[in-house]
């Protein structure tokens, strides 16, 4: 019986194994364009474009980092602390250029109408999807055991730990509430 | 007793000095008053209790009385006039640090404390000459110099216990400070005010000079930055105009203009970075710039993953920008 038990516990445990993971050393910086869903009517017959699977979504180092970088690269200044401001918030379920990864993705690298700047070139790679990944876990989109538990700083908020998942919903802008 | 580059005991101008005086003042009389009671206190140990004081009943002579009262009220007299004296030289000394002698001088210096390094603004009427630069603040000898202080993001608190007091820089409120520098030489400032993770390295240097000096490190800092030289700095400007350095840095005369972080347009002629923590070394450097979390955990330049060959470029070129 504690057998049983122990396998069971440490299989279990191996389940924790996925968050721990982290990439030490990042490869160089490519820069991809993906398209933004902005509506399931797609023209052309090749269909809707494949989703991007964001491997820092799955990591809790990265989505960390990711917490780390928003300060950093100073998108505070904007979205402050995902209450919004000067820029759209980033912690309810609104979404004006989609909330897929590669979308994220696109907004961050190419910028977006109305104020949110190009950062291609300027922010790594493997920095830009660890953005990424943290603005999802601001709306509690990614796995619980993987989004940051705790702020390190002002307590503006509820950690995106205890954030409810909110289910995206499409808008365009300006007409957001 | 005296000594010592951070120290409000070791005034080097009429700021700090008066300051010291009611220090030392207060010091002296608070010595004799305690000496007085602790001698006080041994005499009625050694008298020791006797035993018709333990008795209630009311056998003390009006005489005993009369002379126990009067004991008591000179005490109290005492006491409210050193109180009193206390209070009248604490008010004249804090009159005379508020005092506007600075604004005649005209030499206006804008401090914005931020989490965790100081920005330093040199005012001027003429536009041409308004410089910023962090961390290092020069000022002449002799002559009062009037700072401007702002809260960047937090409550911090500006302190050079060589030459003044304790001032707190609050954002949304924009708050005053003259002080003058007798003797040239250095002396260490500290944020005073608990600010966030870095707190305890977020310092800075007050480098008093004679006016001659003063006026060619004033005219460098006036200037845009030196053009790069040799191939290796040529590299290192490109290296910063294209990487993350950009987005929060400025180096005047080129096309990076942000001001998030300290501006670097002559950071080669700065002694110490990151807000007087370490010395301006190109090990330090380079080792600053690949990641500064691990001199500083939690502050706001994130990690850069440049190759070796354009990092050591980028060290050269900030190097030469003296």
């Amino acid at each position: 019986m504690s057998r049983i038990l122990l396998c069971v516990s440490l299989l279990v445990l191996l389940c924790g194994c996925k968050r721990e993971q982290r990439q030490f050393t990042a490869p160089p910086s490519t820069y991809k364009s993906y398209q933004v869903v902005m509506s399931d009517i797609h023209p052309g017959s090749a269909g809707l474009p494949q989703p991007v699977r964001n491997q820092s979504d799955e990591r809790a180092y990265d989505t960390s980092q990711g917490k780390q970088l928003f300060i950093q690269y100073n998108c505070a200044g904007c979205h402050f602390n995902g209450g919004g401001g000067i820029g759209p918030p980033l912690m309810d379920a609104q979404w004006i250029y989609g909330d897929t990864p590669e979308n994220i993705y696109a907004t961050i690298v190419e910028g977006r109408p109305n104020g949110m700047p190009s950062f291609r070139e300027k922010i790594p790679d493997s920095q830009v999807w660890q953005l990424a990944a943290y603005v999802r876990s601001m709306s509690g989109q990614l796995r619980k055991d993987v989004e940051p538990g705790r702020n390190d700083d002002m307590n503006s908020r509820r950690s995106e730990q205890r954030t409810e998942e909110k289910t995206p919903k499409r808008t365009t802008p300006g007409s957001n509430r | 007793m005296s000594g010592g580059i951070q120290s409000a005991l070791n005034p080097a101008g009429p700021n700090a000095g008066s300051l010291a005086r009611l220090w030392w003042l207060m010091f002296w009389v608070n010595a004799v008053v305690y000496v007085l009671v602790m001698i006080a206190l041994v005499i009625a140990i050694r008298k020791g209790t006797r035993q018709k004081d333990l008795n209630p009943v009311l056998n003390i002579s009006s005489k005993t009385e009369t002379r126990r009262r009067n004991v008591v009220l000179s005490a109290v007299v005492v006491t409210t006039l050193v109180l009193f004296m206390f209070l009248i030289y604490s008010f004249s000394t804090g009159r005379s640090l508020t005092a506007d002698i600075a604004n005649k001088n005209g030499l206006s210096i804008e401090i914005t404390g931020r989490q965790w390094w100081w920005e330093v603004r040199y005012n001027d009427v003429d536009a041409s000459n308004i410089f910023t630069t962090a961390n290092e603040i020069h000022i002449p000898v002799g002559v009062p110099v009037l700072f401007t202080l702002r809260g960047g993001d937090v409550i911090h608190s500006f302190w050079v216990p060589n030459l003044a007091g304790k001032k707190d820089l609050i954002p949304g409120k924009i708050s005053t400070q003259w002080l003058q520098a007798d003797k040239p030489g250095v002396y260490r400032g500290q944020c005073a005010e608990y600010c966030g993770l870095q707190h305890a390295r977020m310092a800075f240097w007050i480098v008093a000079d004679t006016q001659e000096q003063f006026n060619a490190w004033r005219q460098n800092q006036t200037q845009t930055s030196v053009s790069p030289a040799t191939d290796s700095q040529r590299r290192g400007q490109q290296v910063f105009l294209s990487s993350s350095c950009v987005m929060c840095h400025a180096i005047n005369g080129t096309t990076a203009g942000a001001n998030f972080g300290p501006n670097l347009t002559h950071v080669g002629s700065r002694n110490t970075i990151a807000a007087a923590t370490l010395s301006n070394t190109r090990e330090h450097l380079s080792r600053w710039i690949a990641d500064s979390q691990q001199f500083k955990p939690g502050n706001k330049m994130p990690q850069n993953n440049l190759g070796q060959a354009d990092l050591y470029a980028l060290v050269d070129y900030l190097q030469s920008l003296k």
